[in-house]
């Protein structure tokens, strides 16, 4: 076996889990605490490429990349609480329904996108401090994903913080564990969920930024996406940061190693096989979670 | 996997509700009284309606066209024109509606393989005709589809054969995991290999897929001399955007792409995929005042910058091959326009002079072109022959032939 070529699949293993990391924080963040399922996720993902795009429009050049990074986070955010205040909100004891609901309103999205910005979809250029690449020992390191695998770092680093030093994030904590214990000693737990809900998609809209420096931006960009993230969220024990990172990870490299023997449709066939075992010998995910939620 | 699939069910489900509140028939612009009725069937809402529906502009073009000069056997022409809503089951439904209860006498459309293969049945339970536009993988052959998109051996193998004179030994093949990329690649290493080349290797990515670092790690590695793309639709941005990254530029490693045509380049934005290669029948710079005068009509009637590509050119000449095959056979009947049609011998185009040979495909000419700044594509192939169809390459499928 060539070892280049190892080293080269390790590295787009890990770039992959950075973009896996990122589409799935946000999931892993409103499964925690409100035991819903975002089908519409995805079009988050989408929402911040097209937010990047017009922000490039807008100001093109080295410095509108970075300003698209906050412009997604805050427009992904906000169409994240429009969705939690007017549908998930009202829907919240009948978890089926909210699926579908949500279902829905990705579906609207795709085609307000399509109507709005046509069906070929849109290309962000990247900046020309991210179009070239280093060659460290026969690896090709493209600055793009470099740069990727540091904003998915920053994110991680930056959530961890929020969840552990902050009064939300402690919060959110409480919640997470016993919600009804979290309510009854006055957390104000609607308003909780609202935060967690917007950050959760504002992390996707930054996600978004992100892939739009490697694919075109199209309305059914989030499909692509959603599917590896929703693997990465029940492999990684649903609700849990530290195995939703883990499971990443142990995905992304996969999935990269597994395309140097196959194609990238066997490799993700691979993928689902491969979760599906690990689902049927730890059911709980890489981190158990321990919640009193679902005793409820 | 399920969502997707549920999300292209309702997606259609909803289309075909739009559809069915505006009515059909749209787009006629005469009373069906003493006219007769064609159907034109193509994507015009989903993933694939930025390709089709440039290519429905160019028939009615040409229906409106033979409209304004008599129409044909003394009869207009009425388009009944149907959204096949880039899904292969609406395709075959609407193809069944267009020839059952609107009573059209043939019908333009299809893009897709999957469509096409789709609608096949229909038109052969039927006995109507479809007139399909776009390049393909040949391997088929009905007598009830008159295939005017280049077969394998008038796209495919020309560039391959191009590819060999330019002194390229080393080949990678780059597609998306359906029929139409698997089929041509089949029947390229074929030809590579017993020409004595090689092929260093062959990676396929999901329709729609876009992570290809996996697909340019195995290319920097095989390090081929020219790279050929049967990449389809959005694919192909992510594919020159990562390579672009990984420090590999078409202008640095050749790739020779099947798929994208003026209208992608555009889209695309040129400055991506500027300097790479295309192989198509038709090239909007071809020089003639055929072309010129077809590519003024089109912009005039949709946009002075609207790019014109080759499925539209053929989409075209359908159009009028059909007008002039029932003329020869006097009536409107599929059976005798299609025995007409490949009697007709050689008509004038946009594209130069072709025919329809016996098995229901077009003789044309095939062209290499380069992929200039301005979204046009420099012809660098030398002029070569008109190249007879043959729907099963002899290599890749021996003992097939294609009899009508």
């Amino acid at each position: 076996m060539d070892f280049a070529l190892f080293l080269n699949q390790l590295f787009n293993g890990f770039s992959l889990a950075s973009l896996y990391l990122l589409a799935s924080l946000g999931l892993a963040l409103s499964f925690g605490i409100m035991r819903v399922i975002n089908m519409a996720h995805g079009e988050m993902l989408m929402l911040g490429g097209y937010l990047a795009w017009l922000t490039l429009l807008v100001v093109p050049g080295g410095a509108g990349i970075l300003l698209a990074v906050p412009v997604a986070f805050a427009g992904a955010a906000a169409m994240g609480g429009l969705i939690q205040t007017s549908l998930i909100r009202r829907l919240s004891s009948r978890p089926l329904d909210t699926l579908l609901a949500t279902w829905g309103v990705s579906l609207i999205l795709q085609q307000a996108a399509r109507d709005l910005f046509g069906a070929i979809g849109v290309e962000v250029r990247a900046p020309d401090w991210l179009m070239g690449s280093f060659t460290v020992a026969g690896v090709t390191l493209p600055s793009a994903r470099l740069f990727i695998i540091a904003v998915a770092v920053l994110v991680l680093g930056a959530l961890a913080l929020v969840l552990l030093k902050t009064r939300i994030g402690l919060l959110t904590r409480a919640v997470n564990q016993d919600r009804m214990m979290a309510s009854a000693v006055g957390i104000d737990v609607k308003r909780v969920d609202f935060t967690v809900f917007c950050l959760g998609s504002g992390i996707a809209g930054l996600a978004g930024v992100m892939l739009a420096l490697l694919g075109p931006v199209t309305p059914n960009v989030g499909q692509s996406y959603i599917i590896p993230a929703f693997l990465v969220v029940v492999m990684g024990g649903l609700g849990s940061i530290v195995g939703t990172t883990t499971a990443a990870i142990v995905l992304g490299v996969f999935s990269a190693l597994a395309q140097m023997f196959v194609d990238v449709s066997v490799a993700q066939m691979l993928l689902l096989v491969f979760v599906i075992l690990f689902i049927q010998i730890r059911p709980q995910g890489v981190v158990a979670v321990r919640t009193r939620q679902l005793d409820v | 996997m399920i969502r997707t699939r549920l999300g292209t069910f309702a997606v259609s489900a909803f289309a075909l509700a739009l559809a069915s509140c505006s009515g059909s028939g749209t787009g006629s612009d005469k009373p069906a009284g003493d006219g007769v009725a064609v159907g034109v069937l193509h994507s015009l809402t989903g993933t694939m309606a930025i390709s089709e529906i440039t290519v429905k502009n160019a028939e009615m073009l040409a229906i409106e066209e033979i409209n304004a000069s008599g129409g044909v056997l003394g009869k207009s022409v009425t388009a009944v024109v149907e959204d096949g809503a880039s899904d292969p089951s609406t395709f075959a439904q609407k193809a069944a509606k267009l020839i059952e209860s609107d009573g059209v006498a043939t019908v333009f459309g299809g893009w897709t393989s999957a469509s096409r293969k789709a609608m096949l049945p229909v038109f052969e339970r039927t006995k109507n005709l479809l007139w399909y536009p776009v390049q393909f993988e040949g391997n088929e052959c009905s007598p009830n589809i008159m295939y005017s998109g280049a077969q394998p051996n008038q796209q495919a193998l020309p560039a391959l054969e191009w590819a060999m004179a330019q002194g390229h030994k080393t080949y990678f093949l780059v597609g998306s995991d359906y029929v139409y990329p698997r089929t041509a690649n089949l029947i390229l290493k074929k030809h590579i290999e017993k020409a004595g080349m090689k092929v260093l290797g062959e990676s396929y990515v999901p329709l729609g897929g876009t992570d290809f670092s996996g697909v340019i790690a195995k290319i920097q590695q095989a390090r081929p001399a020219i790279i050929i793309n049967t990449l389809n639709g959005d694919s192909n941005v992510a594919f020159f955007k990562q390579m672009q990254a990984a420090g590999l530029s078409p202008k640095t490693l050749p790739v020779m792409s099947f798929s994208i045509g003026e209208q992608e380049a555009k889209a695309m934005g040129t400055a991506l995929v500027e300097g790479s290669y295309a192989a198509w029948n038709y090239f909007q710079s071809l020089p003639g005042d055929a072309n010129a005068k077809f590519v003024a009509a089109y912009q005039k009637k949709f946009g002075a910058d609207a790019a014109i590509t080759d499925p539209m050119v053929h989409a075209y000449l359908d159009v009028y091959a059909w007008k002039a095959a029932a003329e020869k056979a006097g009536s409107f009947d599929p059976d005798a326009v299609r025995k007409a049609a490949v009697s007709l011998g050689s008509f004038a185009t946009p594209m130069g002079a072709v025919s329809f040979a016996p098995n229901q495909s077009l003789v044309q000419k095939a062209f290499i072109g380069k992929l200039k700044p301005d979204g046009q594509f420099e012809i660098v192939s030398q002029p070569g022959a008109d190249i007879q169809p043959e729907p099963y390459d002899a290599l890749a499928f021996p003992g097939k032939s294609c009899k009508l």
